[in-house]
């Protein structure tokens, strides 16, 4: 039974990724390969704010302390703040020529760039936010649980109801729910559009941000997490309907089990073709996903 | 003149105009209705004066403002507000939901109360208020539209073929609710390719032919002219669409 909560956990991370990529999507209307390279930019962020504060007291039973906690507020804002410089410098540009073909291949250039400048600042070597060593505490039915592990799952719990209440009751969220579904219309009831893919950028790189902390806090810092975990989140993203949170984290976690489920039963090699297996078949017998829906 | 505009310019690409220089005026509280050919730039005019097709040159002024520059987005927030002719709603929100996008316009505490004004207008669209917008009929769909429009006050109201793929009841039902609109002292901007139910309803009347004014004159009299009957609206005498 363990596998199921590994699986739960890893999906997570992957549901709060998706969430980007469904907004970016949907809002931009282009697939922004640079998005998993936000996470890894994000963990670093996190662990430079962390150096900057200084101090490491873990808090209670977690390897963590208050510094991680600010850490994790600061690069939030950081990321955000890389996300829009890159949409004013690169994106935006490009949009205004109106292929977005040329936008998903200038995501593909910039991934790549942010990634080898990862590398080029902090070296290709893993790096962690601590070196203790937890103890997992047992839950029943043979699982076992960090105190860390039901941490970050309450922050993905919180992060994604936030979102979701954002998207569905406030003005903001109706105003980038109507953008996604009629840009020009959008326009003519006085929506500001400025203002909505501005925060489109700022909620996918947060969640991201959050997202690859997680990763850096449950298993280790790299230059290439945000790369290894890119189609996953991109299936969850399709899996679980273009546009809608709740699917993208519901179908993080699906795709999360079913990597678990793989590793537990079929063998760890074919863990990367779960994700795979599950995009082409949503592709092919509901391409609007779960939660998507069409126009009547 | 609430609304004027001066020898407009306009088209989606540079040195290609669909609109060669048209001017119209619109008076407080008046129905202003704008006809012509398939291809005259009807709808092109209407939506540069929105600010939707790029503006070359011309001038577009509301109560002596030049608005010409104004984003698309400020339109509404300036008092003009436009409803196009088709996919003039979100299919995927609720009915309620429509209406509360124009919301950041207005101050947050009479938002409720607008959209309550609304429903209390439009009581076939209160019923309906928590259904996705896209299961709505053709006349709801195009009633939820005027109402979104007129929820936040607008001085000049706008709208591109309200009448278009709407059966001749429902035709109806929109011409008299346009009437009753501009009773409140509301200006309206009409595009249609219905003459006869848009020259009933209003005062004056544009005849736009590629892409420039070719006559203007009040409503009434202007279904009474053979010759604009026969250049312009279809055939000699009355025969127009309808």
């Amino acid at each position: 039974m363990q596998f199921l909560l590994d699986g739960l956990i890893a999906g997570a991370s992957v549901g709060l990724g998706a969430i980007g990529v469904t907004l970016t999507y949907s809002v931009l209307r282009f697939s922004n390969f640079a998005h998993g390279d936000f996470m890894a930019w994000g963990a670093y962020a996190a662990l430079v704010v962390v150096g900057f504060i200084g101090g490491s007291t873990p808090l209670g039973p977690f390897s963590f302390g208050l510094p991680l906690i600010l850490a994790l507020m600061v690069a939030m804002g950081l990321t955000s703040g890389m996300a829009l410089a890159l949409d004013w410098a690169l994106f935006a540009r490009l949009r205004a020529r109106g292929q977005a073909i040329i936008v998903v291949m200038a995501s593909f250039g910039a991934s790549m760039a942010l990634r080898s400048l990862l590398e080029f600042i902090f070296t290709s070597r893993p790096t962690y936010f601590s070196r203790s060593i937890q103890m997992a505490m047992p839950v029943g039915f043979g699982v076992k649980i960090t105190a860390d592990q039901v941490a970050m799952l309450v922050l993905t719990l919180c992060l994604v109801v936030g979102v979701h209440l954002m998207m569905t009751r406030t003005q903001r969220g109706r105003e980038m729910r109507a953008y996604a579904q009629n840009p020009a219309l959008a326009r003519v009831v006085g929506i500001d559009v400025d203002r909505v893919v501005r925060s489109t950028w700022v909620i996918g790189a947060s969640l991201a941000c959050a997202s690859g902390v997680m990763v850096g806090v449950l298993v280790q810092i790299r230059p290439l997490m945000g790369l290894s975990l890119l189609l996953p989140i991109f299936a969850a993203a399709i899996l679980g309907g273009i546009g809608s949170v709740p699917g993208a984290v519901l179908a993080g976690v699906i795709i999360g089990l079913s990597e678990a489920a793989a590793v537990q039963f079929i063998g760890a090699e074919w863990r990367a073709a779960v994700a795979f297996v599950i995009l082409m078949g949503v592709l092919l017998i509901r391409p609007t996903g779960l939660f998507g829906v069409t126009e009547r | 003149m609430i609304l004027e505009v001066k020898d407009l310019v306009a088209g989606y690409e540079p040195g290609l105009p669909i609109v060669k220089g048209a001017s119209m005026q619109a008076g407080a509280g008046e129905i202003v209705v704008i006809l012509g050919p398939n291809g005259a730039g009807k709808s092109s005019f209407i939506k540069a004066i929105a600010g939707l097709v790029p503006v070359t040159s011309g001038q577009v002024l509301l109560d002596g403002q030049d608005i010409t520059a104004t984003p698309a987005h400020q339109m509404i927030r300036r008092g003009l507000a436009f409803v196009p002719q088709t996919e003039n709603i979100f299919p995927l929100m609720t009915v309620q939901e429509n209406l509360a996008v124009c919301g950041g316009i207005l101050d947050r505490h009479e938002v409720a109360g607008r959209i309550d004004e609304m429903f209390a207008t439009f009581p076939d669209l209160a019923r309906q208020r928590a259904l996705m917008a896209g299961s709505l009929s053709g006349g709801q769909r195009q009633m939820l539209a005027v109402a979104r429009a007129l929820l936040v006050r607008p001085r000049v109201l706008m709208l591109d073929e309200p009448s278009a793929g709407l059966s001749p009841k429902l035709v109806g039902q929109v011409f008299e609710g346009l009437q009753a609109i501009r009773e409140r002292g509301l200006t309206i901007v009409l595009v249609e390719q219905n003459a006869r139910a848009a020259l009933a309803i209003g005062d004056r009347a544009y005849v736009l032919v590629e892409g420039r004014e070719a006559h203007e004159g009040p409503a009434r009299t202007l279904w009474d002219n053979p010759l604009i009957a026969e250049l312009y609206l279809g055939s000699k005498g009355h025969a127009v669409s309808a």
